[in-house]
């Protein structure tokens, strides 16, 4: 990806945590109680106040998910465990459930002391306080931006402020039928961000969706549209690497992206849900000519992750990118991936995954690149190495590499490692304990990736992960 | 120690790395690698070892490390009049003792500066930090007296290093960690002549009456340099014969055999 996307200094987004003046302007208290139907679906249209395309697609979508199975012939069981029923699907603001700061898990806590979080933040993302006052800085961001022509809102302000652009693009990348998940977000989507670059435009300033989504108290259903114009260069953040502890255990979102013609795409993730989460969530970009989209994913949090970040190039000399790292610790499964559609010719690839499993952490990678046989002169690259810390723990590869036609190139390399014993005495006869010295190969491991993190991330993972190994190593 | 008070006996514990009837052997099989094996490094001593290949001397060293690879079945080493059995080997480490490898491991992602860094901090009391100009001051100071190339501290700790890069970097590691005890282990293979000149520098260097160094080689060339006080013989996980350098030199004259048959007879 261009250098100067990748240069852009994420610290020099000054960012005060710490103030927030705000208060929220209208108390909204909806709740659209447990349980899906088609009831539900016109409550969420009502409340929200959409126009009718939208509850109307809401409606097929629902359809659809009821119609879908349970991918359960390849995915997880553990799916299974979903109650569709007991979920609400739609609750906003003051009607977030509560618990007392007593009621917090003293690793949660910790972990927020370790990161440095402040406190009314900490607060907010143990689930003690309903709202988060991050709209301040929100604000600040999106004021800077606006003035370059840069729309920054809410999917529900995107689709009602701004039809034409949102209706040409909005369920174009991912269809309503993508998979199970996909159909249930279209039909219960809230929260999100909607986001247009004009042709040319650089955005500067990364784009922090952390703070707007907060803001908002969504997060459970995600949905956010992000279109570049032609020559425009934009990154995007989503969430933060704070322990997020959630109520509502399921959490579906739906990302699509487009990339017109020279435009540059980086979107960054960092997923750390609490280890209740169902995290299924369906991310897919199309990159026209020359466009460049680059996803760069961490997960850590959640019970189960299906994550499998897409690019379907498109147009001539496009070209696609997936980082991703997943931290499978105890009980978790990180089953993430990527997908690389090559849909033109001279369209590039690269894949560089990295998965650490602990205790009887599981992480699963599932590629997929497809490079039809008419066209010339794509190349792939895929990367996947795993590292298992415990005898428990567990990985496992799914690549599906289908590149065929001649001059089309595919190269694929593939690792499982252990931290091997003599690693760690070389690093203990240095006098590092040995949860230092596994932090340290571990970070080591990760290190080229997380280094493509913005800074203030990169650090916090560091921490995080030697945090992680401190626990594993008794 | 015929000959000396208990008063000198009991000084010299403290002053010296003593290793006593000790047997250790390889914990997934059992069989017994260092039989017997006594040995003192006094402080401001250097001491050599001598041995045919596969005789214990790796072993000896990773055993006083603390290797978890071997179990000690009997014997004592004591660090400055303390037993280290059952220490883990950080604790070793910070106690004093510092093991370079015959065979130095990779750390890939982690950078030399980094690690050495994170040896150094780990040596600081809770909540203490190493204040970082004063920490690459001193680093670089150290690289230029082995004369090590900057780009050095960015990359990985010994990923694609050469082997004698790697020996280098890890007498740059014990010059940094500034240990009481040096057990140097085949640091002259894979050094060329002029690399072994530099390195035998920086341990010399660091040679002082209140460091004890243990130096490990199969060659007389390096003893040139780093001039022993005394050389052992490890034959069998034995020590099986001591003397003065020159028994260096006939070691490299005639042979083990010589001593095989000596001892055998
Ligand atoms: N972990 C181990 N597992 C199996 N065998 C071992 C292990 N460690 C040492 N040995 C065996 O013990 C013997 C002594 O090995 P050691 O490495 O101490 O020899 P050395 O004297 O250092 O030899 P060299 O001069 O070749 O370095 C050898 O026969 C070796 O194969
Ligand atoms: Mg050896």
């Amino acid at each position: 990806m261009s250098t100067e996307l990748l240069d852009a200094p994420a610290t020099q987004l000054d960012i005060d945590r710490s103030r927030g003046d705000f208060v929220y302007p209208e108390s909204h208290e909806f709740d659209a109680g447990t349980g899906l139907s088609h009831d539900t679906i016109d409550y969420i249209a009502t409340v929200k106040n959409e126009p009718e395309w939208i509850r109307e697609f809401r409606h097929k979508a629902l359809d659809t998910f009821l119609a879908k199975p349970m991918p359960t012939h390849w995915a997880s069981h553990d799916l299974e465990n979903i109650v569709f029923q007991n979920i609400r699907y739609y609750l906003a603001n003051a009607k977030r459930p509560t618990r007392s700061w007593e009621d917090v898990p003293d690793d949660v806590k910790k972990t927020f002391e370790r990161l440095g979080i402040p406190e009314q933040e900490r607060k907010f993302l143990a689930g003690v306080e309903a709202q988060f006052d991050s709209e301040a800085v929100y604000s600040n961001i999106k004021a800077a931006v606006a003035d370059q022509g840069v729309i920054f809102t809410g999917s529900t302000e995107g689709l009602i402020k701004h039809p034409e652009l949102f209706k040409k693009w909005f369920g174009k990348v991912i269809p309503t039928g993508d998979n199970k998940f996909s159909a249930l977000n279209s039909a219960v989507f809230s929260g999100g961000s909607f986001i247009y670059i004009p042709p040319g435009v650089k955005v500067k300033h990364p784009l922090q969706a952390y703070f707007r989504i907060n803001a908002e108290n969504f997060g459970q259903f995600e949905r956010t549209l992000i279109i570049a114009d032609e020559g425009s260069e934009v990154m995007y953040m989503e969430g933060c690497t704070a322990p997020k502890f959630e109520t509502a255990t399921l959490h579906s979102a739906v990302v699509e992206l487009v990339a017109m013609k020279g435009a540059k795409i980086q979107y960054v993730t960092v997923q750390n849900w609490s280890n209740n989460v169902f995290n299924l969530v369906t991310k897919r970009a199309i990159a026209h000519e020359e466009a460049e989209v680059k996803w760069i994913d961490c997960n850590i949090g959640s019970r189960l992750t299906m994550k499998y970040p897409g690019v379907v190039l498109k147009g001539r000399k496009a070209r696609g990118e997936v980082i991703s790292i997943a931290l499978a610790g105890d009980g978790q499964h990180q089953d993430t991936g990527a997908k690389m559609i090559h849909a033109a010719d001279e369209t590039t690839s690269n894949i560089v995954s990295k998965s650490i499993s602990l205790g009887s952490g599981r992480s699963t990678y599932r590629g997929l690149v497809h490079i039809p046989k008419h066209l010339k002169g794509c190349k792939n690259n895929t990367e996947c190495d795993a590292l298992l810390i415990n005898p428990t723990s567990r990985t496992d590869t799914y690549p599906a590499i289908t590149v065929r036609g001649t001059g089309n190139s595919s190269q694929h390399e593939a690792s499982v490692s252990q931290i091997s014993q003599e690693q760690i005495f070389y690093m203990m006869s240095r006098g590092l304990t040995e949860a230092q010295a596994m932090s340290l190969s571990v970070n080591g491991f990760v290190n080229d990736l997380v280094r493509q993190f913005p800074m203030e991330y990169s650090v916090e993972l560091k921490r995080l992960i030697d945090m992680e190994m401190e626990g594993s190593v008794g | 120690m015929f000959g000396q008070s208990r008063e000198v006996q009991q000084t010299l514990k403290f002053m010296s790395l003593e290793i006593r009837n000790l047997h250790a052997r390889i914990a997934s099989n059992g069989t017994e690698i260092l039989k017997g094996l006594d040995l003192i490094v006094e402080k401001g001593k250097v001491h050599a070892i001598m041995g045919p290949n596969g005789s214990g001397k790796s072993t000896l060293s990773k055993v006083i490390g603390g290797h978890p690879d071997y179990e000690i079945t009997e014997g004592e080493i004591l660090l400055d009049g303390t037993s280290v059995i059952g220490m883990e080997p950080d604790v070793r480490s910070r106690a004093g003792l510092f093991l370079a490898m015959q065979y130095p491991m990779e750390i890939p992602g982690v950078s030399n500066a980094n690690f050495i860094r994170a040896a150094l901090q780990a040596r600081l009391p809770e909540g203490e930090e190493l204040e970082a100009t004063d920490y690459y001051a001193n680093l670089y100071s150290k690289m230029d007296g082995l004369e090590m190339d900057r780009k050095f501290t960015a990359r990985s700790v010994n990923e694609g290093f050469s082997g004698g890069e790697k020996k280098r970097n890890e007498i740059l590691q014990m010059l940094m960690l500034a240990p009481k005890y040096c057990i140097l282990d085949e640091t002259d293979s894979g050094l060329d002549i002029d690399a072994l000149r530099i390195v035998a520098g920086g341990v010399n260097s660091y040679r002082s009456p209140k460091v004890g160094m243990l130096v490990i080689t199969h060659y007389q060339r390096l003893l040139d340099y780093i001039v022993p006080d005394i050389v052992h013989v490890l034959v069998n996980g034995r020590i099986v014969r001591h003397g003065g350098k020159e028994l260096a030199l006939e070691l490299e004259e005639r042979g083990y055999d010589f001593i095989r048959e000596e001892t055998a007879a």
